[in-house]
């Protein structure tokens, strides 16, 4: 099973950089070297929330009182992009960041977040700053709340959006159901499929299995 | 209605239309490199099977060793990611390419060289750059860790329907420039997002000129444009490369394959979402300044100034660009010094690339301050070159010859191998010039073979041409 996600609600983080790679959000280690702390929290962004000693680093938006405990994160076109490491999303979630509105998402990013009850809703980007400027920290209540049986977002000023899914990731949301499980239900298609494009294209479907030799 | 040729391809693999522009897609091939092993064993744990293990196939690449480790200790090729590659291969039934078979190499390389991709098909990989084999007129795609157990468990992914792109490459391109510099000048011209989300195809006179081998290294590069999905249509350059290859149709199969594969093209009238042409007549060897793949400039030209672009976004990453690779704005970035080449990795260490580099540099020596590390793409590449001699005109020059995998290509990307240390400046003839992506720290200049090779003996970046060859 996967996570799933009905409602949301905390602060939300503005970071309005742009093209953040997944391996910003989780900073890759040397094979085998494990993370330095034992808390899952900090793997999120810890090449630019610590310094090389491990201190915070003050002034990155995560460490900022309001934002300690932050549930979104409002950011900038193409978040996530590069590789397709699944981690940047497992350390969003692990720190507590389970939903992420930007202008748009790196594709293998977008998919990988059902997969740990993040919700990526992907806005104009108009409608990203104006969200992004009511999450300025200062403001007189910084509480965002998302809720997908409604599907919609309400922003601390109480303005309304729309939150945009396709229907079948929506239920994968509500109903936390685990992708593999979702398609192993269309078993007999996929038979089938594999069945009738053997006639069709024998030179793509006959292959004979061919383990190691020896 | 007319369609393109990545719309036909679509529209034959899919499983299940699950709306909103999404479908379930069949995979016909899946590759996946030993990296991934875990993914097989969790389908035993969670008591599932390998449905179609024929269209399974697994590589050794990212973890072995190409050089250091491999010349003290053979064993050393073989690590914990290997063996647990090798005991799913045996307990599922599927291929692997495993260390020291013949057939070894890395994954987009060995697909295509062992007829595993193929026109009008689909392959599925987890390393992002599997965009290279669609140069064979198929579609592929990458995922993250556990999509791999989603096409182990079910043979399908879930996609999303993209949008289609048309990139024609027109002109006639002297015969200085190569596949690598036709693909860093186009993503100069139209951005590292200039192809994001869209399902590319690359057309015109200079991909229908351009040899199988020159096809895999401009589509190897259509993830650096953001591309979803890169394919070419499929000629007789493609056929000619197919056949006989071990996993391709043979005998009366070949034959209505060949006849499936003559009708895979884009309709006549069809319209694709976007269309750009690029015109390469006068392009010359190109070289990247900065961290992102559009940061490239010809030998000949001067590092650009950040002082002169008014958007202030793209001022400032073309400052964080100059800020890590250290050149000055307005100076030539020919007699740049430098410390490392290495020519390698699934873009360019084919043997059509291996016999460019060697061209430049037979008779010459590597620069006394440069290390020059040449790793070939498979064991069938290093046999064929060793065969020609090319091994012996690098390693007379000084330059290490090393043993197919990822090697130097993933310093950060796959942080396994091999790494350059911080401060390092390398002539790299990879796909990605992130910072420390060959090592945290290091400094990589995208180039071609022959421009790394020349980099090599003259030990700064050099423009090949006045080398002659
Ligand atoms: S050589 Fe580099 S880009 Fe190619 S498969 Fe290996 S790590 Fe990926």
């Amino acid at each position: 099973m996967a996570t799933s996600f009905t409602t949301l609600s905390g602060a939300a983080a503005p970071y309005l950089e742009e093209n953040v790679s997944t391996n910003v959000i989780s900073v890759q280690k040397p094979h085998g070297q494990k993370s330095d702390t034992d808390d899952p929290r900090d793997e999120l962004f810890s090449g630019l929330r610590f310094d090389e000693n491990g201190k915070e680093r003050p002034e990155f938006v995560l460490n900022r009182p309001e934002f300690r405990d932050a549930k979104f994160i409002v950011t900038g076109a193409n978040f996530g992009c590069a590789s397709s490491r699944e981690l940047a999303v497992t350390a969003l979630a692990d720190f507590g960041i389970r939903c992420v509105i930007a202008p748009s998402v790196g594709d293998i990013f977008f998919n990988n977040c059902f997969k740990f009850g993040v919700l990526p809703i992907i806005l104009p980007e108009d409608d990203v700053l104006a969200l992004a400027a009511e999450a300025a920290p200062g403001a007189p209540s910084t509480v965002f709340s998302a809720d997908l049986v409604k599907s919609e977002l309400v922003t601390p000023s109480g303005r309304k959006l729309a939150i945009p899914l396709p229907a079948f990731r929506r239920q994968q949301l509500l109903e936390g159901l685990d992708e593999v499980e979702l398609t192993l239900r269309r078993s007999a298609e996929i038979a089938e499929f594999q069945r009738s494009a053997s006639e069709r294209q024998p030179w793509v479907y006959g292959l004979a299995p061919t383990p190691n030799e020896g | 209605m007319p369609k393109t040729l990545f719309e036909k391809i679509w529209d034959r693999h899919v499983v299940s239309d699950l709306g909103d522009g999404f479908a379930l897609v069949f995979v016909d091939r899946h590759v996946i490199p030993e990296i991934a092993a875990a993914q097989v064993h969790r389908l035993k744990a969670q008591g599932l099977t390998l449905k179609y293990p024929q269209y399974t196939f697994g590589v050794s690449d990212h973890t072995v060793p190409a050089l250091w480790a491999a010349l003290k200790n053979p064993n050393d090729r073989q690590n914990d990611y290997t063996k647990s590659m090798k005991a799913g291969a045996a307990e599922f039934g599927f291929h692997h390419f495993d260390v020291d078979t013949p057939d070894q190499g890395i994954s987009h390389i060995v697909a295509a060289e062992q007829g595993i991709a193929l026109p009008g098909t689909t392959l599925a990989c987890v390393d992002s750059h599997v965009c290279t084999v669609g140069a064979l007129g198929g579609i592929s795609w990458a995922f993250g860790a556990s999509e791999i157990f989603h096409v182990l468990a079910t043979q399908t992914s879930v996609l999303r329907k993209p949008p289609t792109m048309r990139l024609n490459l027109e002109g006639a391109p002297n015969d200085s420039v190569t596949p690598k510099d036709i693909i860093l000048y186009l993503i100069g011209q139209i951005g590292a997002a200039g192809g994001l989300g869209y399902a590319v195809e690359f057309a015109g006179a200079v991909i229908r000129d351009m040899p199988m081998e020159g096809r895999f290294t401009v589509c190897n590069m259509a993830i650096e444009l953001g591309a979803a999905f890169a394919v070419i249509q499929p000629d007789d350059t493609t056929i000619d490369y197919l056949k006989g290859r071990r996993f391709a149709p043979a005998g009366a199969r070949w034959d209505e394959a060949v006849t499936d594969w003559r009708t895979l093209k884009s309709d006549d009238d069809v319209r694709f979402d976007r269309e750009i042409t690029v015109d390469f007549t006068n392009v010359g060897p190109q070289v990247s300044w900065g961290i992102s793949p559009q940061d490239v400039i010809s030998i000949d030209d001067v590092v650009p100034d950040p002082a002169e672009e008014t958007d202030s976004q793209k001022r400032y990453a073309m400052e964080a660009g100059l800020d890590h690779t250290g050149l000055v704005p307005g100076a030539n970035i020919e007699g740049t010094p430098i410390d490392w080449v290495f020519i390698g990795s699934c873009n360019n260490n084919r043997i059509s690339d291996l016999r460019a580099a060697a061209k430049i540099v037979e008779g010459r020596k590597v620069a006394d301050n440069v290390t020059g590390w040449v790793v070939p793409g498979s064991l069938r590449i290093r046999a064929q070159a060793e065969a020609e001699g090319l091994d012996r005109i690098f390693s007379d020059a000084g330059f290490n010859w090393g043993w197919p995998g990822c090697s130097m290509c993933g310093g950060q990307g796959n942080v396994f191998t091999e790494r350059l240390k911080p401060g390092i400046r390398a002539v790299s003839t990879i796909n990605r010039n992130l910072p420390g992506r060959q090592g945290p720290g290091s400094i990589t200049h995208l180039v071609s073979p022959p421009m790394a090779a020349a980099a090599a003996v003259t030990g700064c970046i050099t423009d090949v041409r006045k080398l002659g060859s």
